[in-house]
């Protein structure tokens, strides 16, 4: 049977750190980083008595360095254990300050991020970092009185709204109210005939003004089409396809969404028809169509859609 | 210089769970066995390598010795490292003492702690204890600087955990492991978990001789005796922000002094994938030389036992006549901090 044995020296060891080891512990208290520099004009830090690379004794100029720093290698604890600095994951570094000629170790903390999960891709050698320092009144001159380093800012978020209040134009407005409706227009052209939907009162073939309005299908046929990975407010889920819907009865491709087929099936030339929300969630908006769902038709053959890619 | 030859090697079957077993009782088969092979009841020099942290007892090689019999006094020494310092403490003494014959042994059992939180406790009590950083993290790091000099890819690291476990299972001595998962998880990345030495319990021990005695006890083993022709052992500076992790200055440095050139086997002492790469690099060992065929630490990774267990693996080809020059490499410290290397020869 295991018995429980603890090995514990009440209060810890109480240890000299020395005139060299005692200088940097005191700088940081204050907020600073601090290297000796060797007889080879090396700076060491953190600082040791001797210089690592022949076994000299280092001089008594201390020189302040970093705060900023690069980080030389890194590994990434995605579950820290009971010991490490942090419980969320974080890396560990070794972070050569501005001015330094040696490393230190650290933790780096690259922010909140869910246990088990992988390194950010911005974690990588020769990152900046610098310094996470607790409040001057925590700080004691020990080595976690850098809390821990943090990355360099690189990037800011701005922020990005404004508001407007649009006309839609007379056209336009003419269209809006036949959806609010559960109607689609659109305008002949007097001089090709094409009809346009939504309609902007003129032909952009032919630079004339268009008022003959024509009510189009709900139904009609995808031509050209996009998968997007990147979430959309609009969309259920990703991936979803975008397409360009050319409306039975018109002449010129709408862009909308498709949904209720998987992404990898949706085709040039498929049939579909729009999907309406609830009437009591209609307004004065095109998104009174949800999306396009395919209906069970033959598809169309490119050629007769190839003029509306 | 004096000749001296490895004349007997033995190793516990290690074990990944505590088997019950104190350390003086997983000791006391082997030495008993090494006695009885060797026709030897009483050497003149006895030495260990044991870490008190594992137990948390000070002073525990202390009791181990019981195993050996220390009764009329014996001439002996302890290490608190890995068994292969041991073995250097003899040879050293062999050097210059009039003795013939030493004992050494290595042993531990890391199934009774936390090994992770034990190793840090032989880390810089400035700079690196305080912040909690462990063993695994402290090889991770340098994995990570080997492989952005190298260029060595995560899959190499894999390859090495592979072959190693493939071999361990052929080695009765260590673990059964399977191949190392497709998807294996990270423990510190960029190091898998099948890139981290098992924890195991377990010891070996070896004996040296001298003299007429390898002669006399050759002739009653039948084993041909591994002749020691160069051993060295270098250190790195501690702290691993000094010093350019990606490769291992005092492993090449005690490789040139022991004379590692035109070894056909090289058994080192790899507790972490990466390091495998390292050394062989270090060590300017070639393709065509076989690395770990024991399977290595990857494969049972008993403390304090398996730098002393590389050597003899290395000395056991030499013994039972598979190979005429080979390498024993044991490492202790953080990143591969110490590095020794022993060269044997028919
Ligand atoms: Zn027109």
């Amino acid at each position: 049977m295991p018995t429980n044995h603890a090995l514990e020296f009440p209060g810890g060891y109480t240890r000299s750190v020395g005139p060299v080891i005692g200088r940097f512990l005191s700088e940081l208290r204050d907020g600073k980083l601090v290297g000796v520099r060797a007889e080879s004009g090396r700076v060491v830090f953190p600082p040791l008595e001797y210089d690592p690379a022949n076994g000299h004794s280092v001089t008594d100029e201390f020189v302040e360095v970093g705060p900023g720093g690069v980080v030389e290698s890194f590994a990434w604890v995605a579950e820290p254990l009971a010991s490490h600095p942090l419980d969320r994951p974080f890396a560990w570094a070794l972070i050569r300050p501005d001015g330094a000629d040696t490393a230190i170790l650290h933790a780096l903390d690259v922010g909140e991020l869910a246990r088990g999960a992988e390194a950010p891709k911005r974690l990588r050698i020769g990152m900046r970092v610098r310094p996470d320092f607790l409040p001057a009144t925590e700080r004691i001159g020990d080595i976690a009185d850098i809390r821990a380093f943090r990355p360099d800012v690189t990037m800011i978020t701005a922020p990005s709204r404004l508001e407007y209040d649009i006309k839609p134009g007379r056209a336009l407005d003419r269209f809006l109210e036949g959806v609010s409706e559960g109607r689609i227009l659109g305008h002949r052209c007097p001089v090709c005939a094409k009809v346009i939907v939504p309609m902007k009162g003129l032909c952009p073939k032919d630079g004339v003004p268009t008022t003959e309005e024509v009510e189009v299908s709900h139904t009609g046929t995808v031509t050209t089409f996009a998968v997007n990975n990147l979430p959309d407010p609009r969309a259920p889920e990703v991936p979803f396809v975008s397409a360009y819907v050319l409306l039975d009865g018109s002449d010129i491709a709408m862009v909308a969404l498709v949904s209720g087929i998987p992404a990898d099936q949706v085709r040039m030339g498929m049939r579909v028809r729009a999907v309406w929300k609830p009437r009591e969630e209609w307004g004065r908006t095109i998104t009174n169509i949800r999306w396009f769902e395919p209906i069970d038709e033959p598809d169309v053959p490119f050629e007769s859609i190839a003029e509306y890619m | 210089m004096k000749d001296i030859a490895i004349v007997a090697f033995t190793q516990s079957r290690h074990s990944a769970e505590e088997n019950g077993l104190s350390e003086t009782e997983m000791l006391l088969p082997l030495i008993t066995g090494v006695k009885e092979q060797v026709g030897v009841s009483r050497f003149d020099f006895t030495c260990s390598g044991s870490n008190d942290y594992l137990l948390g007892a000070p002073f525990s090689f202390v009791s181990a010795l019981d195993a050996v019999g220390a009764w009329p006094p014996i001439s002996e020494s302890h290490v608190e490292m890995d068994g292969a310092w041991a073995l250097y403490e003899a040879w050293v003494k062999m050097q210059y003492a009039d003795i013939e014959t030493a004992l050494v042994y290595g042993f531990g059992k890391p199934s009774q702690g936390s090994l992770r939180e034990i190793l840090a406790r032989g880390y810089d009590p400035y700079y690196l204890a305080p912040l909690g950083i462990d063993a695994v993290s402290m090889a991770a790091l340098q994995a990570r600087a080997y492989l952005a000099r190298s260029g060595a890819k995560e899959g190499d690291l894999t390859a090495i955990a592979a072959r190693s476990r493939a071999a361990g299972r052929d080695n009765p001595f260590a673990l059964s492991l399977d191949d190392p998962a497709a998807d294996a998880p990270y423990d510190v990345a960029p190091l898998r978990v099948h890139d981290v030495a098992p924890e195991a319990d377990g010891a070996a021990v070896v004996v040296l001789a001298t003299g007429d005695k390898v002669a006399e006890i050759s002739a009653r083993t039948g084993l041909t005796p591994a002749w020691i022709r160069g051993i060295d052992h270098r250190a790195d500076p501690h702290s691993p922000g000094v010093r350019d992790l990606s490769v291992s200055p005092s492993a090449r440095l005690a490789g040139q002094k022991a004379g590692a050139a035109g070894v056909e086997v090289a058994e080192l002492h790899v507790q972490y994938s990466h390091e495998e790469l390292i050394l062989r690099e270090a060590l300017d060992l070639g393709d065509d030389v076989v690395v770990n065929p024991s399977g290595g630490p990857l494969a049972a990774n008993p403390m304090m036992a398996a730098g002393l267990i590389r050597i003899g693996e290395a000395a056991a080809r030499i013994h039972r006549g598979e190979n005429r020059r080979t390498l024993g490499h044991a490492t202790s410290g953080p990143c591969l901090q110490q590095n020794l290397v022993a060269v044997l020869e028919a």
